[in-house]
């Protein structure tokens, strides 16, 4: 039997509604995340509350170890997963344009398109523009490969066009349900808990699970690599650009220049951060999510490392006849990164971070609800 | 083949028999943890629980304000109308003030009470993820030292020679040890034993035949049994059991906490006849909660309904299970196979009894009934505003008093002789400290103070063994 997109939706939606009305009942699993809190505050587990609470979970996995209705137990509970599962197709429903959802589901293949079309263009342009990929050493001067206008142009519509799908797709979510006024306070909370990754301390700060119903702090930090490697990225270009614009001084710059040492110490984060990631990922239970949605993770996690080891590989050669095509293969991948960006995993960050800012904003309000129990 | 030995062997695998393993651990003997269940199932009722009530003179990490000695004696003693033992309670109290620094060490991790059971904020210590978190957190670390752990080994015998045990058998296996900690539980999962206990009513029903069992399939009182009929002294009375009224659509097994009903004392309980059978506002629901197992298994059928209007909704911890909603209270009864005349007619008495009044559930409120048998006492509203609610209700067993009778050194005893190396803790010797009734927290209490002290004492009785060897 096949069933078709709305109906897997919805079965999706139905679950996690199903399994939260377990917790609602139980609560044991309360000190774990912010998931928990904001389930108790309501009754009835609707289409908006599941999308919600499916992007606050950070799939720690300490909600299954922890489980009394964990399988083999008929309750079949198995909140990470039930989560994951509708995370994934959340992102799908709020996408922009709404037929590109559909690639969060072909993450694979999107992500090999991506990476190739990326490289093949690169390649070609570089052929084009500058006549071969294995040219003598000039000191570094990339713009005699691509004019900086080029680059801008074409970067600057990549990126803007994730910046715009991914603005749409999280405002959709936003308005889909709202939870209230915001304040300094709450944006401010749902910020320090963006920066710290706190829904993956397990609510006791020794970490979340990973193989087994051991907790550990590994994958918070190795996010901590990946997150902040990417953040030292951005602000290496920030500062190049404007270096560039505000204080006319072009590419390249000295090795011990702003932009080149926070992007090699962002780098070094992109490196190990997605590796270590990674070796997490594969030795992770196979309960806590999700199999089709590896592709989804590994795509990330592969994009972001090869951006990073070009581009480390870019400024160590860059005085060498391998600038060319390192510069092509750099930039064919950066390009496949922001082309994926609005239809892969890197929706997660932008979505958990929306859903906790909606946290924080909802926890102050006051609960309608005056529960009281056994 | 020659006979496998541990200093010490445990059975068991919940909280009482984590808490010996690891203590006769520290003390340096070998020990031999055998669980009847399987890994998924480990760790019998304990997987269950969600906190242990705990002394403190003033407030600590996860509890407010004080609990101290006298005032937890004195619940203790209430709870149980004096059926209990008072060094074995005291002994229990003081250790419980005491324990949660070595728990901690083990990787149990504790909260602030529950959303919804701020009511136990002074007493109760909350687990972390709850009692499967903290048998998960004792298994890692009983594997960390080096205890051997067995699943799937239900114990069946105990080797004895005039009071010593010198070998526990599991289906055919021989494995002789230096020390015996025996620590699986009560029978409630035992059916056949609920229903002989429970007997036959005078409507010629088997009452048990139609309780729920809240917790573990593989507590069936096995070893109880065979220590009872090994001429062990015993304590308790077989026929109590703790016993709350739970949704009837409840698993067979393993059903847990989800399956409370909270909203009796919101509305009025019915039983398959369509009349009410006892005051649902007599107190609060934390201290009534408990009664209700009893009162619906001596209803036909042994089932009861748990009425509420759109009043009550909100109010009270959201059930696992929906509740059957009708517009009228004919359409409902009709859902609930009541017959819809006698309902209606119940409804209607009980809505013109009810007096005028402030309604606070947070209080004993002024709302109640004149003239009406039984009475409501407290929180009595009309049920006037659609729509209507029922939750069907049936017993749900927690835990059975019978056990086994020991000291302050958790000594199994013969003829009031204790044996020197057979010990016994958690809910298989609870009944020495709780005779009867019930107060949240204390199970695990007593596992945890009982299962320290057998663990110790059954490696001091290994070890003093070993040297006389
Ligand atoms: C739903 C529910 C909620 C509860 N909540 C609380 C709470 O919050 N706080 C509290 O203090 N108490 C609570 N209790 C009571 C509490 O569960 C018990 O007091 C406590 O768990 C007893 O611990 P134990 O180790 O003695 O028994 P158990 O945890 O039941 O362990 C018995 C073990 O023995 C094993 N076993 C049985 N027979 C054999 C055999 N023949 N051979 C080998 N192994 C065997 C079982 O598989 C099991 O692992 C609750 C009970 C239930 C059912
Ligand atoms: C806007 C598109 C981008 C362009 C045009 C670009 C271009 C370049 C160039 C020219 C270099 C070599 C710098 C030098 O040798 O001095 C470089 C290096 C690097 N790039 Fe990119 N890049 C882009 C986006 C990215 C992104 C999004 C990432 C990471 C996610 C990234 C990661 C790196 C790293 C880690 C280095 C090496 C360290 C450094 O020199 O700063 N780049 N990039
Ligand atoms: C903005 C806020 C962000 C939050 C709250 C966040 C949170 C998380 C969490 C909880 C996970 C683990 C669960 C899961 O796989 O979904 C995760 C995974 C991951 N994150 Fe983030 N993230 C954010 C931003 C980012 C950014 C900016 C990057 C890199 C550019 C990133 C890269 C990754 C990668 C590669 C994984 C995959 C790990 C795996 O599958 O094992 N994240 N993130
Ligand atoms: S995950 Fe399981 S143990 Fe945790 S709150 Fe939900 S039902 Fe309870
Ligand atoms: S997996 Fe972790 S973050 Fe998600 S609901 Fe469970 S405990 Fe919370």
């Amino acid at each position: 039997m096949n069933m078709s997109l709305a109906e897997l939706v919805a079965a999706a939606e139905a679950e996690a509604a199903r399994e939260l009305t377990i917790c609602n009942a139980c609560r044991y699993c309360e000190g774990f995340c912010a998931v928990f809190p904001a389930m108790t505050r309501r009754l009835e587990f609707g289409r908006d509350d599941v999308h919600y609470l499916a992007n606050l979970c950070h799939n720690c996995g300490a909600c299954l170890h922890a489980c009394q209705y964990a399988p083999p137990h008929e309750f079949g509970l198995n909140l990470p997963r039930a989560l994951a599962d509708l995370r994934v197709h959340t992102w799908a429903e709020y996408a922009w344009p709404r037929a590109a959802g559909a690639l969060y589901r072909r993450a694979g293949l999107t992500v090999a398109l991506a990476l190739g079309g990326g490289l093949a263009l690169f390649l070609v342009l570089a052929l084009a523009q500058a006549g071969g990929l294995w040219r003598p050493p000039n000191g570094g001067n990339f713009y005699a490969v691509f004019p900086h206008n080029l680059l801008v142009t074409l970067f600057g519509i990549a990126f803007g066009w994730a910046v715009l799908a991914l603005g749409i797709g999280v405002a959709r979510f936003w308005r889909a349900w709202r939870p209230g006024p915001g304040s300094l306070a709450a944006a401010a909370e749902a910020t320090a808990s963006v920066a710290s990754l706190r829904y993956l301390d397990g609510g006791h700060g020794e970490g979340c699970n990973e193989a087994d119903d051991r907790f550990t702090r590994a994958r918070r930090l190795a996010h901590h690599f990946t997150f902040y490697g990417f953040l030292l990225c951005l602000a290496s270009t920030s500062v190049a650009t404007v270096y560039h614009y505000a204080l006319g001084l072009p590419a390249p710059y000295a090795y011990t220049s702003l932009p080149v040492v926070l992007g090699t110490l962002g780098g070094i984060g992109l490196l190990i951060g997605p590796a270590w990631l990674f070796a997490l990922n594969l030795r992770r239970h196979p309960e806590h999510g999700v199999r089709a949605h590896k592709a989804l993770d590994h795509g990330l996690i592969w994009t972001l490392f090869l951006v990073s080891a070009t581009g480390l590989a870019l400024l160590a050669w860059r005085d060498t006849a391998a600038m060319t095509v390192l510069l092509a293969v750099h930039l064919g991948f950066v390009m496949a990164f922001f082309l994926t960006m609005p239809y892969g995993k890197f929706a997660h960050g932008i979505y958990r971070a929306a859903a906790l800012l909606k946290y924080a904003v909802e926890k102050r309000q006051p609960s309608r609800l005056r529960l009281g129990g056994e | 083949m020659p006979d496998e030995r541990a200093d010490v062997i445990v059975v068991g695998g919940g909280n009482a028999a984590l808490c010996a393993a690891l203590t006769a651990r520290e003390a340096g003997a070998s020990v031999l943890l055998l669980e009847a269940a399987p890994r998924a199932w480990r760790g019998g009722n304990s997987m269950h629980t969600r906190n242990l009530r705990c002394m403190h003179d003033a407030p600590q990490d996860v509890l407010t304000d004080a609990y101290p000695e006298e005032e937890f004696w004195q619940d203790l003693f209430k709870v149980t109308g004096g059926r209990t033992d008072e060094g074995l309670a005291r002994l229990v109290i003081r250790e419980s003030s005491r324990c949660r620094p070595w728990m901690a060490r083990h990787g149990v991790r504790f909260q602030p009470s529950l959303s919804g059971t701020l009511h136990l904020s002074r007493t109760n210590a909350f687990f972390m993820g709850g009692g499967k978190a903290l048998v998960n957190a004792y298994y890692r670390s009983a594997e960390a030292l080096g205890v051997e752990i067995r699943y799937e080994t239900p114990v069946d015998a105990v080797e004895l020679e005039d009071g010593r045990a010198v070998a526990v058998r599991a289906g055919g296996r021989r494995l002789a040890a230096g020390a015996v900690v025996l620590a699986c539980g009560g029978f409630e999962s035992n059916r056949e034993w609920l229903r002989e206990a429970w007997g036959r009513n005078a409507r010629g029903e088997w009452p048990a035949e139609n309780f729920l069992i809240r917790g573990t399939r593989y507590n069936t009182g096995a070893m109880l049994k065979f220590m009872i009929d090994a001429g062990a002294d015993v304590i308790g009375d077989p026929s109590q059991s703790h016993c709350v009224a739970i949704d009837a659509r409840a698993p067979l097994y393993d059903g847990g906490i989800c399956t409370r009903i909270d909203c009796v004392s919101l509305g009025i309980v019915v039983n398959r006849e369509g009349r009410r059978f006892y005051d649902e506002g007599e107190d609060f629901w934390p201290k009534r909660y408990a009664i209700w197992g009893r009162l619906t298994a001596m209803q036909p059928g042994q089932i009861a309904y748990s009425l509420i209007d759109a009043k009550a909704v909100g109010r009270f911890m959201p059930p696992v299970f929906p509740g059957l909603k009708a517009d009228t209270i004919a359409a409902l009864a009709a859902m609930i196979e009541v017959d819809p005349a006698v309902l209606e007619r119940t409804v209607a008495e009980f809505n013109a009894a009810c007096r005028p009044g402030s309604f606070d559930h947070a209080t004993l409120d002024d709302c109640r009934t004149e003239g009406l048998t039984p009475a409501k006492t407290h929180w009595a509203r009309a049920l006037d505003t659609p729509p209507y609610t029922a939750y069907p209700v049936r017993p749900g067993i927690t835990f059975t008093y019978l056990g086994l009778a020991t000291d302050e050194t958790a000594a199994v005893r013969f003829g009031g002789r204790p044996s020197p190396n057979l010990f016994v803790a958690g809910e298989m010797m609870a009944g020495n400290v709780l005779g009867q009734g019930y107060t949240a927290g204390v199970g695990m209490s007593i596992g945890t103070a009982f299962g320290r002290i057998a663990g110790a004492e059954a490696a001091r009785a290994a070890q003093s063994a070993r040297a006389a060897a």
